[in-house]
């Protein structure tokens, strides 16, 4: 997926402003929200390197009109809200277009998405600001835009490599208390408090980072645990999908909290799940194709180092024993084994069904698997696959939700509500199950399957 | 005792039920809530207090306006499909599956084998709003459609698979004069595909069927295309009298369960005090904050009018012009001077002939009879949809197409206009203009056809006529954002915004407000007004709305004209075309004529080629005939024409031609391949590969509509694109010819052409094979070969597919493999060296002859006919040869793009626009398939390239639609454009040639 600035790109019709040097002192750089715990530490990280940013947190209705009038409207969800994000910001007046860079991931490969910076870049010149420069943010190619003065250093990634999994971690928690916390606002409180802990933590020396992060770990989960909470066992709905609209409550019309507001538990997989995937790519084109195998030891050291990294958070979070762990991408590899080829690698690709498997598995056999209308890959790894998941696993409970600035909400919630009815019914079922058993019925069964996969 | 109450409110009905102890049913009503959905509900549900006295009640409320009421009243809610399934279970035992359709919504549960609930996406769109539509679209009740499908002969193809489809397919059926009751027919068999294809995937329905609902409560017709298509027995289908009800039931039935006893009269209080909350819709600024501002605006817009002359005291020469639309029917009469004799503007009631005969008998009365100096009718132009036959059967002197037509009536209107947007019933049309010659046009696609027509229908469902509706709109206090995409997205944001509380008036403005945002951001394009230009005519039937008028310029932030003749603009620009033409006389036929004029319309099937073609024959008094709904000349009688030289039809053939090459003595007996997607391209590679190591090739047939048919209950994601979703049926065609081994690889990388920054697949080209391996489970019985293979890397390639190859077929060995490779690439090469020759004939060829040249841009596998529909032989049959975008690419340098360039097939499209926009005798039109989402990229770029060069673009927007009518009027727009411009810069030269004083130089030019 590495995006080399290739000569063969950019044509004289639409001009490429230069993030310079110079800029790093003068500019903002603008960053469109997607995942709001892990954001904020990833700012931070650019902050600390010298860099002047700001989180786009800009709502509302405008921004789906202003992708409408910038980007073609056939272009994907994601695409026309973040760049509506960025225009809305632009023409809110709230800053000066002289002094501020746009930010954008990118990610996708053969997916359609490793297109936005240059929707992007066109919308901005068509709108007269073709001097406002973009930079992008890209994990898989480092420093490839050697003329320009954002630079992602290897301490860089570190840090953010970091800011990922303490994301993953606190968002794990906090989803696991906010559904159940007796005084409204304590979770809030609890992540917000670590967020800036971390922060504090990320400030100092990169040398004892990830050491002085470790040492953290029993006291977030203990501050979770020291949440009040009801003892009540909610409907655990599993939310997966393109990384977007997944993640980002302006994508997915704020669905976590829908589904909290509905009586459930919304289980969330990690970012760093998504890192790895992209890591682990690299790895998988080669045993596919062929190639010189030394290539790809970079990304397997990085791809072990990562998944250490989860390991221990899983550990973490098992030791205290009051929360489920996330999954561990080791596992969730192996998993999806017979269903998909890890071949399927454009845009979520394979890892969509794979979170999908792992998370029936660990007991959530309610799933909603969020897509942009017409999304390519999706397509395939996810409505494409949920058939192949409900035949092996049929419990599995899945319903596909398209998101679109036309899509309605009630549609959506409908759909949501069909699939919360469904899994109501069957949770009784398992309880009546159980109680003529004679066992006590205990939720998230699997959780000792896990145990040993792990 | 307690009675139970269940009320299900949907998108369109309120219905209630009360049940008694014993779930026997004491009461039931429905009714239409026109969007007021608090005041039908407590409406219905006081009809009830006589049954109910003061006993205690418990109520639930399910539907999908049922949500928002169960929020404010504080009542359990029961999802509808979890609702149905609850009354199945109690009244209707024994049933294995139900299928159950509402306004808006469909659903299937599987009951025996495994329960499974489902609901149609969000692109499928309504059924029974979807039927109501099609009733308005056919002029009846919905009643009368039902009665009107008992009578069929023939069923036509209609899209299933959203609203706006099927309405594109049935429009032109109506122009074309197709019989009313087959139409009928077809929509509810189009609804029954849907259905299918769109909720089963794949599972089969079997059993004890039952069908609930409204729609298939009501509609007969339905109900027997249903049990013809499930192929179920009498005994097996159930239609039970109750069905109507059945959400109602299971809702009132989980009452017991969810909802807490209160009394009757509590709960129509609750019911009735729950307006007034305002929930998640988005609302907009009012169009006219006061009744001073609307004057002001209709002041100033009345000022844009054309002279019009009394016909009874006019004296001299008079043209008409014939507009004949998809929904209404336009007729203007002029004076020499343009000034205007007559008009006439109505809806064609699904028959524009007989509404033209009538305005024609008028006209020649008023202009011949009893008069000193009769009017002669000089000449007579017919435009629009209905060009062709109004033509054909009033013998007019010519038609053009509507492109022009309207251009030229705003030019006559006001010289200096720059921009001229037309909404009509159906389609929406921009033209941009410079140096007095059109830029750029710009019409909408098949998906957001929701233009004129789309408020008509909406308003009728909701019990105005359009008019009224519109008026409503006008003062609206709070318009409601109901977004800009197709119209059945905004079908759904209405119900939302029902649920919120939204009046007829905030909805009307909302609805004029989406019709102009779908012009401007997805039709026109345009960032801000400046880029539209000085002068901007509006016009078309859809601006006579005040609303929408007042939208547009309020979302445009500046004033336009809309010419007091705006819905006439087509007609009148036709006859300005015939009153330049400088005819002596027209062939227009006379009054006796027209008082003897018959005309009836017989449907029959073209056999002439494998498209089997759906054709009209219009029957005329005087015995002549109009054959539409063809695709070629053939079924016209063949004239020997200059067959034009059309690299698809080429390279289909060479694909057929591969196809029929087998090998049935081959050691590793048969295999197959689908022949659809890259198989297109990479046929002569995979072919060459496996026949060499021993196999014989199975090809599956070339698509038609019947082999996607096949394998459309398979299909998991309905928005892919129509080329993939083919594939499920070239699958399945294999199987039937007794293939037991399946190769279709999957491939993220394409060849390597070099010419981009990468070269990869489509998502969907490259993992579609691992959907089908998902989702086809007659797969599992054979073997399925789909490896992961990267033929942009030979070598390892060789020993990839060796090792993949050898667990099916022990016997391989490598250096077969490597044989097998060598005369894989050699094919592959050779194929496109074939093409690139072929490409290189064509154009030499049009260049000796003076033929314009068509490069029809789409992928390898737009060739396939049934993707294609047969456009390539449309554009020959219009006078271009017709080249492919793989023909012409090699002939410039890689392109420099602002996208990320790196898929091969659409590095191609880059290269090949780049060409034709040096050529100054070739066009390029663009195929675009329906939800490819990464021509929403391409498109964008190809267009920039083009238009550098100051060169039209064209995109052809394809999907399962059937019906080329808008691709005729594009592609005739395309070739009208070009002769302007030609026009013009013959002129321009010609002046030149003037200004040098008679140089021998200005020899030859003009010619």
């Amino acid at each position: 997926m590495a995006m080399k600035q290739n000569n063969s790109v950019q044509s004289a019709r639409v001009p490429v402003a230069q993030f310079t040097p110079e800029m790093k002192k003068t500019h903002t750089i603008l960053i469109p929200m997607m995942l709001p715990i892990h954001f904020e530490m990833i700012e931070h990280v650019l902050r600390k390197n010298g860099y002047r940013t700001e989180l786009l947190r800009n709502e509302g209705s405008n921004i789906a009109t202003e992708g409408l009038k910038n980007v073609h409207n056939d272009t994907c969800y994601p695409a026309l809200l973040v760049i509506g994000q960025m225009m809305d910001a632009l023409h809110s007046g709230k800053y000066d277009p002289h002094k501020i860079a746009f930010m954008i991931t990118q990610t996708g490969g053969g997916c359609r998405a490793s297109n936005y910076i240059y929707l992007l870049r066109k919308a901005l010149v068509k709108s007269g600001y073709g001097y406002i420069p973009v930079v992008a943010i890209n994990f898989a190619a480092l420093g490839n835009d050697s003329e320009s003065g954002f630079q992602i250093t290897i301490p860089m990634l570190y840090e953010i490599a970091h800011s990922i999994v303490m994301g993953d971690m606190l968002m794990c928690l906090h989803n696991q208390c906010r559904p159940y916390e007796l005084h409204p606002g304590d979770t809030d409180r609890v992540t917000n408090k670590w967020i800036g802990e971390i922060n504090r933590i990320l400030d100092g020396k990169a040398s004892t980072l990830a050491h002085r992060l470790l040492a953290c770990y029993p006291q977030i989960v203990k501050d979770y645990d020291n949440i009040h909470r009801a003892k009540e066992r909610k409907i655990r709905v599993g939310v997966v999908g393109e990384i977007y609209v997944k993640y980002s409550p302006l994508g997915n019309n704020n669905l976590e909290r829908f589904l909290i507001s509905e009586g459930a538990e919304p289980v969330v997989p990690g970012l760093m799940d998504f890192m790895l995937y992209c890591v682990y790519n690299g790895i998988e084109d080669q045993q596919l194709y062929g190639g010189s195998r030394k290539k790809t030891i970079g990304s397997q050291l990085l791809y072990r180092y990562l998944v250490g990294k989860q390991r221990q958070v899983i550990k973490a979070i098992r030791k205290q024993g009051s929360f489920n762990p996330p999954g561990c991408f080791a596992d969730t590899l192996e998993m999806v084994e017979g269903y998909i080829s890890k071949g399927v690698k454009m845009g979520e690709g394979w890892l969509l069904t794979a979170e999908m498997v792992e998370l029936i598995h660990s007991g959530v056999d309610n799933i909603v698997c969020t897509q942009p209308f017409g999304c390519l890959p999706n397509h395939i790894a996810g409505k494409g696959m949920i058939r192949a998941i409900k035949e092996k696993n049929p419990e599995a409970n899945i319903i596909a939700v398209d998101y679109d600035p036309g899509a309605s909400e009630v549609n959506q919630q409908n759909r949501i509500k069909l699939m919360l009815a469904t899994a109501a019914v069957r949770e009784k079922e398992k309880k009546r199950q159980a109680k003529k058993k004679g066992n006590a019925f205990r939720l998230g069964a699997g959780f000792s399957e896990r145990e040993w996969i792990c | 005792m307690v009675f139970r109450i269940g009320i299900d409110i949907g998108s369109t009905t309120v219905k209630v039920v009360v049940l008694g102890n014993n779930n026997e049913m004491l009461f039931s009503h429905y009714e239409r809530h026109f969007s007021q959905v608090r005041t039908k509900t407590a409406e219905v549900l006081r009809m009830a207090k006589e049954i109910v006295g003061d006993a205690q009640v418990q109520a639930a409320v399910s539907g999908s306006a049922g949500f928002g009421v169960a929020k404010v009243t504080g009542l359990p809610f029961v999802q509808e499909v979890f609702a149905t399934g609850e009354a199945v279970k109690r009244w209707y035992p024994g049933t294995d599956a139900v299928i159950e359709l509402g306004g808006e919504d469909a659903k299937i549960i599987f009951i025996t084998g495994g329960l499974e609930e489902r609901m149609n996406g969000t692109c499928a769109g309504g059924t029974g709003a979807f039927i109501d539509q099609m009733a308005t679209l056919l002029a009846v009740t919905p009643e009368g459609l039902d009665q009107l499908s008992l009578q069929y002969q023939k069923i036509y193809p209609i899209a299933s698979r959203c609203g706006v489809f099927a309405k594109s397919d049935i429009q032109p059926l109506l122009n074309q004069g197709a019989n009313k009751a087959d139409i009928a027919m077809s929509i509810f068999q189009a609804v029954v595909n849907q259905t299918i294809t769109g909720l089963a995937q794949g599972r089969r329905i079997q059993g004890q069927v039952a069908f609930l609902g409204g729609p298939l409560h009501f509609f007969k017709g339905l109900q027997q295309r249903f049990q013809e298509t499930l192929g179920l027995s009498p005994e097996k289908a159930l239609f039970p009298e109750t069905g109507l009800f059945a959400v109602a039931m299971g809702t009132a039935a989980s009452a017991e369960e969810s909802a807490k006893p209160m009394d009757f009269q509590q709960l129509l209080t609750c019911i009735e005090n729950s307006s007034g909350e305002m929930g998640g819709s988005r609302f907009l600024p009012p169009l006219f904050e006061n009744q001073e501002e609307y004057d002001a605006f209709c002041r100033r817009h009345a000022s844009a009018t054309v002279p019009q002359v009394d016909i009874a005291s006019y004296e001299g020469d008079a043209y008409l012009g014939i507009d004949s639309g998809s929904t209404t029917t336009k007729l203007v009469l002029i004076g020499e001077k343009g000034e205007i004799l007559f008009t006439y503007y109505s809806s064609n009631k699904s028959n524009p002939v007989d509404v033209v005969r009538e305005q024609l008998i008028r006209i020649r009365t008023l202009c011949e009879e009893g008069r000193e100096h009769p009017i002669a009718i000089k000449g007579c132009v017919t435009t629009g949809y209905g060009e062709d036959l109004i033509k054909n059967a009033f013998a007019a002197d010519a038609g053009i197409v509507e492109t022009m037509a309207h251009y030229r009536a705003a030019r006559f209107f006001n010289p200096k206009v720059d921009f001229i947007l037309d909404i009509g019933g159906q389609d929406i049309k921009c033209f941009k203009v410079r140096n007095n010659s059109i830029d750029s046009i710009m019409l909408n696609e098949a998906c957001s056809s929701g233009c004129g027509s789309f408020i008509e229908t909406f308003a009728r469902s909701m019990g105005y006529t359009a008019e009224e509706f519109s008026k409503v709109g006008l003062f609206s206090k709070h318009p409601v954002d109901l977004g800009s995409r197709c119209t059945v997205f905004m079908n759904s944001s209405v119900k939302q915004a029902q649920k919120d509380g939204a009046g007829v008036e905030d909805i009307s403005a909302g609805l004029c407000m989406s019709v102009v945002k779908n012009a401007i951001y997805k039709v026109i394009r345009a960032h801000s007004a400046q880029e539209l230009g000085e002068h901007i005519v509006v016009q078309g039937g859809t601006f006579y709305n005040d609303a929408v008028l007042r939208c547009f310029e309020q979302e445009l932030g500046r004033d336009v004209i809309r010419p007091a003749i705006a819905g006439l603009m087509g007609a009148y620009g036709a006859a300005l075309y015939g009153r330049d033409m400088g005819w002596q006389q027209s062939s227009l036929i006379s009054l006796e004529q027209l008082r003897h004029f018959t005309h009836t319309a017989k449907p029959t099937v073209c056999g002439l080629c494998t498209n089997h073609c759906n054709l009209t024959v219009n029957l005329f008094s005087d015995g002549s005939r109009y054959i539409s709904g063809n695709r070629c000349e053939r079924p016209l009688g063949g004239k020997n024409r200059e067959q034009l030289p059309n690299l698809y039809a080429f390279k289909l053939e060479r694909v057929k031609k591969l196809s029929a090459q087998r090998n049935p003595d081959a050691p590793l007996g048969q295999i197959g391949i689908p022949l659809g997607l890259n198989m297109y391209e990479n046929l002569p590679f995979w072919h060459a590969f496996l026949t060499t190591l021993g196999f014989d090739v199975v090809v599956s047939d070339v698509s038609t509509l019947e082999i996607y048919s096949k394998g459309r209950g398979s299909i998991p994601s309905d928005t892919a694109c129509y080329p993939a979703k083919l594939i499920h049926g070239h699958i399945v065609n294999l199987l039937e010819k007794g293939v037991k081994a399946i190769f279709y690889p999957c491939m993220s990388y394409n060849f390597d052409e070099g010419k981009g920054d990468n070269h990869y697949n489509c998502p969907v080209v490259a993992y579609y094979p691992e959907l089908l391996h998902a989702n086809m489970a007659q797969l599992q019985e054979i073997d399925f070969m789909y490896p992961f293979l990267g033929v942009h890397r030979r070598h390892d390639f060789e020993k990839k597919a060796w090792q993949y190859l050898k667990q099916y077929y022990p016997s391989i060995r490598l250096s077969q493999v490597r044989k097998a490779s060598a005369a894989a690439y050699a094919a592959y090469n050779a194929w496109g060296e074939e093409i690139r020759a072929k490409g290189e004939e064509i154009i030499q060829y049009c260049r000796e002859k003076g033929r314009k040249m068509i490069v029809l841009a789409g992928r390898p596998y737009h060739v396939d006919p049934e993707i294609n529909h047969g456009i390539d032989r449309l554009i020959t049959q219009l006078g271009l040869a017709v080249l492919t975008e793989d023909s012409v690419a090699h002939l410039v340098e890689p392109q420099k793009v602002d996208v990320l360039n790196q898929w091969t097939y659409h590095t191609r499209l880059y290269n090949a626009a780049a060409y034709v926009a040096r050529q100054k005798d070739m066009e390029l039109v663009q195929l675009v398939s329906f939800g490819c989402g990464i021509d929403a990229i391409t498109t964008d770029e190809v267009m920039a390239i083009l238009e550098e060069k100051g060169r039209l673009y064209t995109q052809l927007k394809i999907d399962e639609i059937n019906n080329l009518g808008a691709v005729r009027i594009r592609i005739r727009s395309l070739l009208g454009a070009m002769e302007e411009r030609e026009n013009t810069r013959r002129a321009a030269e010609n002046q030149k040639a003037s200004d040098l004083e008679r140089q021998p130089v200005a020899v030859g030019v003009g010619r």
